[in-house]
């Protein structure tokens, strides 16, 4: 219709049937960009403001705190206990639920997701009834002197139950629509099983078992509720830098609070742009089926 | 297949034969790792609440403080989960029917959510509303209070599910036919109508799907609540940081009781949420 107008000379008067109107189209646009901006944007600003709003000094004079020091190397060896645990979990999960056909495995994928519809709260508070003083083995752990409740233990578990499903459901879907004849294509080529994961699996979910890590090195280095609940926040030996920024923020001291949760958004914000990179650039590479947490 | 050999040696093997090895081995162990870390502890978790019984359950929910804890999560979960179906609606047709400037920085910062660490939304949202804030100080001219009452709680919950409603509902959008809005429009009906009859049911079962999500996720939410709640009991306190008030008083049974009312309604909701996919597989052939 248009092309007919713009042939009699005239600009175009008709739009096509199936685009909206200008004037709705601005104002959902308006809408969103600035429900975005109010609800999302405006948070993610703050934390950079006032972690330097006393200036670039003030800023790193936060890392000079032996506290905070502490708090970040018990983050970085939390996640680099509970992403590996995962990642390996992930790949036997992934393993034996897309190569081969059992009874139950849809129970099994289900069970897998758990963690997600459990809130972090009560993640922390499973542990304290198995492991803390009134718990299934306290007697038993404190009798032998074990401490795993308010202790770095617990926090490496309640870390490792949060972010457990991250890698699985991210490598189930993709090595599901994959499917084995590659594999066994290698296998009667007569490779042995371990190099034909090495040298045929591994190059296939390389970018997807690369997604699942970041999303659950972030949660693991960023998780609050569930580290709270087993950590007994003990300053320098139990607090990890979520937990540390809590201290601080009580204590009304803004920058330290602030300054130690720029390395938190830094995170998320890199976080974000490898995902948005791999889902662009890879996207073949990574599951349809995987649902975003 | 048909021979009988084979038949009677495939019936005693759990998985189908093949050349690909290692099934023991991985599938033992997703089996071990799932039960130590998540089954065994959960199943102390329900151990201790089948101790309590259901008349203990039911005294434990009935205690004033936990009632309230209890509706204060439930109905502002369920508002922040309605504000989300509104928005999230519109952020997603935005984000994918038009093209604007900067629309590809805006889509990769929706699921800043799940990235951003929820002590740090915590302390951002309570400083952006409280009242010498960015937001809470022009608020506060107008005598409007967000931070340290219930409707702060409503802005953390908001921000926390927003993403679960865009990310569900963003792929039906970009599937919808523009057959059907064509054949829509040639049979006379106006772009309002199309909209409303035509485009908009389809992406039911994904805008009930993305609101039952963001629901079950505010409903367990703690680190993004408790900064800008106030944390006033029976007013502005949500009852997972009662199960950690109830915990510092080493009250183990009170705490539970709550964990296992709170893991009820999230089930609840996981349920409706594979109720409705089911169905919307039958009647839209998508999820």
């Amino acid at each position: 219709m248009s092309e007919i107008a713009i042939a009699g000379g005239r600009r175009a008067k008709y739009r096509p049937v199936t685009e909206d109107s200008p004037l709705a189209r601005y104002a959902l646009i308006a809408t969103a960009v600035l429900f975005l901006a109010l609800f999302l944007l405006a948070p993610l600003a703050i934390v950079f403001f006032e972690a330097f709003s006393k200036g670039l000094d003030a800023f790193l004079s936060v890392f000079h705190d032996p506290d905070a020091l502490a708090a970040i190397r018990l983050t970085l060896l939390v996640a680099a206990l509970a992403v590996p645990a995962n990642l390996v979990f992930g790949l036997a999960a992934s393993w034996s639920i897309a190569k081969f056909s059992f009874p139950g495995k849809s129970v099994l994928i289900t069970l897998i997701d758990l963690p997600f519809s459990v809130s972090p709260v009560v993640a922390g508070l499973v542990y304290v009834l198995v492991f803390g003083g009134q718990g299934l083995f306290g007697a038993w752990l404190a009798e032998h002197g074990v401490r795993i409740i308010f202790a770095v233990p617990g926090i490496v578990l309640a870390t490792i139950f949060v972010t457990f499903p991250f890698v699985a459901r991210e490598l189930i879907p993709l090595m599901q629509e994959q499917g084995k004849v590659e594999e066994e294509a290698a296998l009667t080529l007569g490779a042995s099983g371990f190099r034909t994961f090495l040298t045929v699996t591994l190059p296939n979910i390389k970018w997807g078992l690369l997604y699942g890590v970041l999303l659950c090195n972030a949660r693991a280095m960023g998780e609050f509720g569930a580290v709270s609940v087993v950590s007994g926040h003990i300053r320098g030996l139990t607090n990890t830098i979520p937990l540390q920024v809590e201290i601080l923020y009580n204590e009304y001291n803004n920058v330290a609070a602030f300054a130690l949760a720029v390395l938190l958004a830094g995170l998320a914000l890199v976080t974000l742009g490898l995902k948005t990179f791999l889902e662009w650039r890879h996207a073949d590479e990574l599951s349809g089926r995987a649902r975003r947490h | 297949m048909t021979s009988p050999v084979l038949v009677g040696k495939n019936a005693r093997r759990f998985t189908a034969p093949g050349v690909i090895p290692g099934f023991g081995l991985t599938f033992g162990y997703t089996l071990i790792y799932l039960g130590l870390i998540v089954l065994f502890p959960l199943a102390t978790l329900i151990w201790w609440a089948s101790g309590l019984g259901l008349s203990g359950l039911c005294a434990i929910a009935a205690e004033p403080r936990v009632a309230a804890a209890l509706r204060t999560t439930f109905f502002i979960s369920f508002a922040a989960a309605i504000v989300d179906l509104f928005f999230g609606l519109i952020v997603a047709w935005a984000l994918t029917r038009y093209d604007f400037a900067g629309r590809r920085l805006l889509d990769a910062f929706v699921d800043l959510p799940f990235a951003l660490p929820t002590a740090v939304a915590g302390i951002s949202l309570a400083a952006l509303y409280s009242p010498n804030g960015w937001f809470g100080a022009p608020l506060a001219d107008y005598d409007i209070k967000i931070a340290f009452t219930r409707w702060g709680i409503l802005v953390a919950l908001i921000f926390i599910g927003l993403p679960f409603v865009v990310r569900t509902v963003q792929p039906i959008i970009s599937e919808l036919e523009v057959e059907l809005e064509e054949a829509s429009a040639t049979l006379g009906a106006g772009r309002a109508q199309t909209v409303l009859h035509v485009m908009l049911p389809p992406l039911a079962p994904a805008l009930l799907t993305g609101f039952a999500l963001a629901f079950a996720r505010s409903i367990g939410e703690y680190g993004s609540v408790i900064f800008i709640a106030g944390n006033i009991a029976y007013v502005s306190e949500i009852a997972p940081l009662l199960i950690v008030v109830k915990l510092e008083q080493y009250d183990v049974a009170g705490a539970t009781g709550i964990a296992t009312i709170m893991l009820a309604i999230s089930f609840a909701a996981l349920l409706l949420i594979n109720l409705v996919q089911a169905w919307s597989r039958r009647r839209f052939g998508h999820v």
